[in-house]
């Protein structure tokens, strides 16, 4: 739906040289950036500009990146990529608990930047119709919903992608390494992570009793794969 | 030694299970009393009798273990035992002397009524000799019919003053019997049996009167009592001696001396059973500040430092509770502290990482913007551009490292174990490493990979771990084949990486995992390494539990080793790969002992005898003859970590061959000679484990012990 537009970016970052710097990297790629250096304005700056994405930085004056990522995530599916400094665990598990679709920890190459945001606004392109069974879940692709018993389930963007790239080959074991290519776009080995993270937000979402999985089962030393239908 | 251990086990661990502390008296006393002298009193003799009191021991083992661990108990059952010894003593002393006293008294009024009765029994024989005269005696001297009847007539006279009180009894003096003077006595007293013989000749011999205690016995059914008998030897109206004996019933005596006696035998059970109480009572009051100071203890070793000890008034056990909490508190103060500097040098790391981080992306940026558009400067500012983006890319590994490194300082490092392939990890790393290898010219092979190997562990470390050590290796490897070689046995997997380059000079083996260690200074630093990768290796490897060893020898080459455990809380008992491989040169000089070429030829060789692809004339794909391509369990592998493995077995060669099939592998395809060869090694280590092989005097033996001795060190964490 939004395949048309070359893509707005609100970046949102406290650093005034590096907020700069990313606006002439992003601009180069022809991105739209618009800016934002405070937790507080955030949330009205991302409702005005409803952009395409959000660069979110985890440490901010004001409100905290993680509690930007929330608000955000509590009305839109909108991609949020997180700036962190820190890649301890806790840091990055808690950033993505709080929503983010992926991080990318300081200090990174503008190409690795530009990418990620690519892969994030990738799936925006037409899909074709499509209908996959999951569980008791029925997932239509073009239609971008998730049903169960005729209700519908809310999921961002890459909780669906991650759900419908199971759902495709419910044969298949997939490897984190595998899912982070097929869902996130990366193209070599990343962060299991966040693999992991999401799959959890996705089973709380999904699952009857997120404790007993029976949509995304784990194969313990492999990966995951999709429950029996 | 674990011959020791083991023999002693039994024993030890019968006080372990369970904590008795509180809980009530079981069994019989009767257990414990024998416990001290039947039970642990050693028992010599046949086996049949030292089976029999195995099996009457074994019930009472619970006692022996309460008795063992509770002091109440054992204060209260000391109490009642001494207790019950001084209440006995006394109770013999006490009745010893009123015994006494009551017979004292009684014996001094029967010597009187005797001595009285003995008086008229005298007086009235000698009124009667004149009476009777000589007209009855008989010629034969036996006493006429007169004096019998006149003996009847004083026994029953003399007995009538005291009824019941005393009996009178006359026997004839010495043996005689016939005549007709035979026994008379009063009240039905059986004369004969009643008086003792010893007393009769005492009389006999004697005229003084004499005593003696006795048991009185009667014709009719009454029963008999003890009595005191006084006897005298007097004279009849003839002039004939006679005994004549009193006998004075002791029964009022017997009565009070039981009565008193059953008296004391209630006090004394009272005072055995108050004594037990009270020293319960008392025993309880110290125990129970004490079970509670173990109790806290015991709550504050496990973490929970804010328990503290209940303390009232002021004793020595309030001060014991005081002076325990003050430690308590003292020991949280300490803790917490260096939680807080722990936590501070965490949160420094964290901000010295963002602050530092926020800045330089942006120069990162920035200089990437600038290389990217180098294409339209001069030359000198084109150059520039480009030094800028390779020196930022050190910097920002440098930064990357130090940051890691301190927060393995720190203890900030967490492991995020799960169950992982390790072969997909290698392949990983391998693919990532082609580039390099590619420019170096070196062939990297994975061998063992047939078989998952899997194992609990973070992934995002083992892939660092190895990364930086198949770099390494492709680095040093003069352009020569690398071989990861995986292996999974026992309760560990391993990863070896071999590389056939400059090695390691005796003791570099330990040395290479220090901070910033360079195994040649004046070497120029053409990779750009950081000079920590190692040392980050080693502390993840730390983290997981696992070892992270090398090997090397000069110019042959050197083989780095990382064992994790198959799961995350399994401490390591040994590497399934050997740390010093197969086709190092003092295991080849073993090969080659009978061959023309001695072992100073090989030693000076720089190229592998059994990599013939390997000797730099070209890249065979496959060096290794067909039988070195190692199973998934080296067979070798457990025997080769040393001394360890041998003191687990306890014995040499015989049981270290056995080592691969008693860890569940397969059938071990050991290969010709060689691996004949590797498989003896460790029957040398057996019988020297810290020897120091000097015969063969290769240099990287020194730098292998060395490994295995820092290896050693290392499993400690």
């Amino acid at each position: 739906m939004m395949s048309f537009m070359k893509g707005r970016v609100l970046v949102v970052d406290d650093d005034s040289a590096l907020a700069e710097m990313l606006g002439i990297v992003l601009r180069g790629e022809g991105f739209e950036p618009s800016f934002v250096a405070d937790g507080d304005k955030a949330l009205a700056a991302f409702r005005e500009t409803k952009p395409d994405l959000v660069l979110l930085d985890l440490m901010l004056p004001g409100r905290d990146g993680i509690e930007v990522c929330r608000l955000i995530r509590a009305e839109s599916g909108v991609p949020i990529v997180m700036l962190t400094a820190k890649s301890d665990t806790v840091d990055v598990v808690v950033g993505l608990e709080s929503g983010a679709d992926d991080y990318i920890v300081k200090p990174f190459k503008p190409k690795e930047l530009v990418a990620r945001i690519r892969a994030r606004l990738r799936r925006s392109e037409e899909p074709a119709p499509e209908q996959l069974a999951i569980g008791d879940l029925v997932i239509d692709v073009a239609g971008h919903s998730v049903k169960r018993d005729g209700q519908s389930i809310a999921l961002t963007p890459l909780e669906f992608d991650l759900l419908v790239a199971l759902a495709r080959k419910p044969w298949q074991v997939f490897t984190r390494e595998v899912l982070l290519e097929q869902v996130w776009g990366y193209r070599h080995a990343a962060d299991t992570r966040l693999v992991n993270v999401h799959v959890q937000r996705l089973r709380s979402k999904v699952e009857k009793d997120p404790e007993k999985p029976e949509i995304v089962v784990t194969v313990r030393g492999v990966g995951y794969k999709a429950g029996p239908s | 030694m674990s011959g020791d251990s083991a023999a002693s086990a039994p024993g030890r661990s019968g006080g372990r299970p369970g904590r008795p502390v509180g809980r009530k008296v079981t069994g019989s006393g009767w257990g414990r009393l024998f416990e001290g002298g039947l039970l642990e009193g050693g028992v010599q003799g046949s086996p049949v009798i030292r089976l029999f009191m195995r099996w009457v021991r074994r019930p009472l083992l619970p006692v022996m273990r309460l008795w063992r661990r509770n002091i109440q108990l054992k204060v209260v059952v000391t109490t009642l035992l001494m207790s019950l010894g001084v209440v006995l003593l006394l109770g013999f002393v006490v009745i010893g002397q009123v015994r006494n006293g009551l017979l004292d008294a009684k014996v001094k009024a029967s010597q009187s009524q005797a001595t009285g009765g003995f008086a008229v029994a005298k007086q009235q024989a000698d009124e009667d000799v004149s009476v009777t005269g000589d007209e009855d005696t008989a010629p034969d001297g036996s006493p006429s019919q007169s004096v019998i009847q006149w003996m009847s007539d004083l026994v029953a006279s003399l007995s009538s003053g005291g009824q019941g009180a005393f009996d009178v009894v006359t026997l004839p003096a010495g043996g005689e019997s016939g005549s007709g003077r035979g026994p008379r006595a009063s009240g039905e007293v059986n004369p004969t049996v009643s008086v003792p013989a010893d007393l009769r000749e005492r009389i006999d011999s004697s005229t003084a009167a004499a005593q003696s205690y006795t048991r009185v016995v009667y014709n009719d059914d009454k029963e008999s009592q003890p009595a005191l008998v006084i006897g005298k030897q007097v004279n009849d109206p003839n002039g004939d001696p006679y005994q004549l004996y009193y006998l004075f019933p002791l029964t009022q005596e017997e009565k009070s001396l039981s009565l008193v006696k059953t008296t004391l035998a209630t006090a004394g059970l009272f005072v055995v059973v108050l004594l037990g109480a009270i020293a319960w009572l008392v025993v309880r009051q110290v125990v129970t500040p004490v079970r509670m100071a173990a109790g806290i203890a015991e709550r504050l070793s496990a973490g929970r430092l804010q328990e503290r000890m209940k303390v009232t008034g002021e004793d020595d056990i309030a001060r014991l509770g005081e002076a325990f909490n003050k430690m308590a508190q003292n020991l949280q103060l300490k803790i917490s502290q260096l939680e807080d500097l722990s936590r501070m040098q965490r949160r420094f790391v964290s901000d010295v990482s963002h602050e530092l981080r926020t800045p330089l992306t942006t120069v990162r940026m920035a200089a990437d913007v600038i290389h990217e558009a180098r294409e339209d400067f001069d030359p000198v500012t084109a150059r520039s551009a480009e030094l800028l983006a390779d020196q930022l890319d050190r910097f920002e590994s440098l930064l990357a490292d130090l940051l890691e490194i301190s927060r393995f300082d720190a203890g900030a490092a967490a492991l995020e174990a799960e169950p992982i392939d390790l072969r997909e990890v290698v392949r990983r790393v391998v693919s990532g490493a082609e580039p390099l290898a590619e420019r170096k010219g070196t062939h990297i092979r994975i061998v063992g990979d047939q078989q998952p190997v899997v194992a609990e562990a973070d992934a995002r470390r083992v892939e660092r771990v190895l990364r930086n050590l198949v770099v390494n290796a492709v680095e040093h490897g003069e352009g020569k084949d690398v071989v990861v070689k995986l292996a999974a046995a026992g309760g560990a997997v391993a990863v070896a990486v071999r590389d056939y380059g400059v090695g390691l000079k005796p003791g570099e083996a330990t040395r290479v995992f220090s901070r910033f260690w360079r195994a040649d200074p004046a070497r120029a630093r053409t990779t750009g390494g950081t000079g920590l990768g190692l040392s980050i290796a080693l502390e993840d490897a730390r983290l997981h539990g696992g070892w992270l060893q090398a090997w090397g020898e000069p110019g042959g080459g050197s083989q780095f080793r990382l064992t994790l455990p198959r799961t995350a809380d399994e401490p390591l008992r040994g590497s399934p790969i050997p740390l010093e491989p197969k086709d190092s040169r003092r295991n080849r000089g073993l090969d080659d002992a009978g061959l023309p070429r001695g072992g100073d030829g090989e030693k000076s060789a720089t190229v592998p005898v059994r990599q013939p692809g390997a000797d730099g004339s070209g890249r065979d794909p496959f060096p290794l003859p067909p039988t070195a391509v190692t199973p998934t369990a080296d067979p070798t592998a457990l025997p080769g970590n040393g001394a360890r493995v041998v003191a687990r077995s306890g014995s040499a060669s015989g049981s270290t061959r056995m080592t691969p099939g008693a860890l569940g592998e397969g059938p071990a395809p050991l290969g010709g000679g060689g691996d004949d060869a590797a498989a003896r090694r460790p029957a040398e280590d057996a019988g020297n484990p810290e020897g120091t092989a000097g015969s063969d005097g290769t240099g990287g033996y020194g730098a292998t012990r060395g490994a295995e001795r820092n290896g050693e060190a290392s499993r400690g964490r």
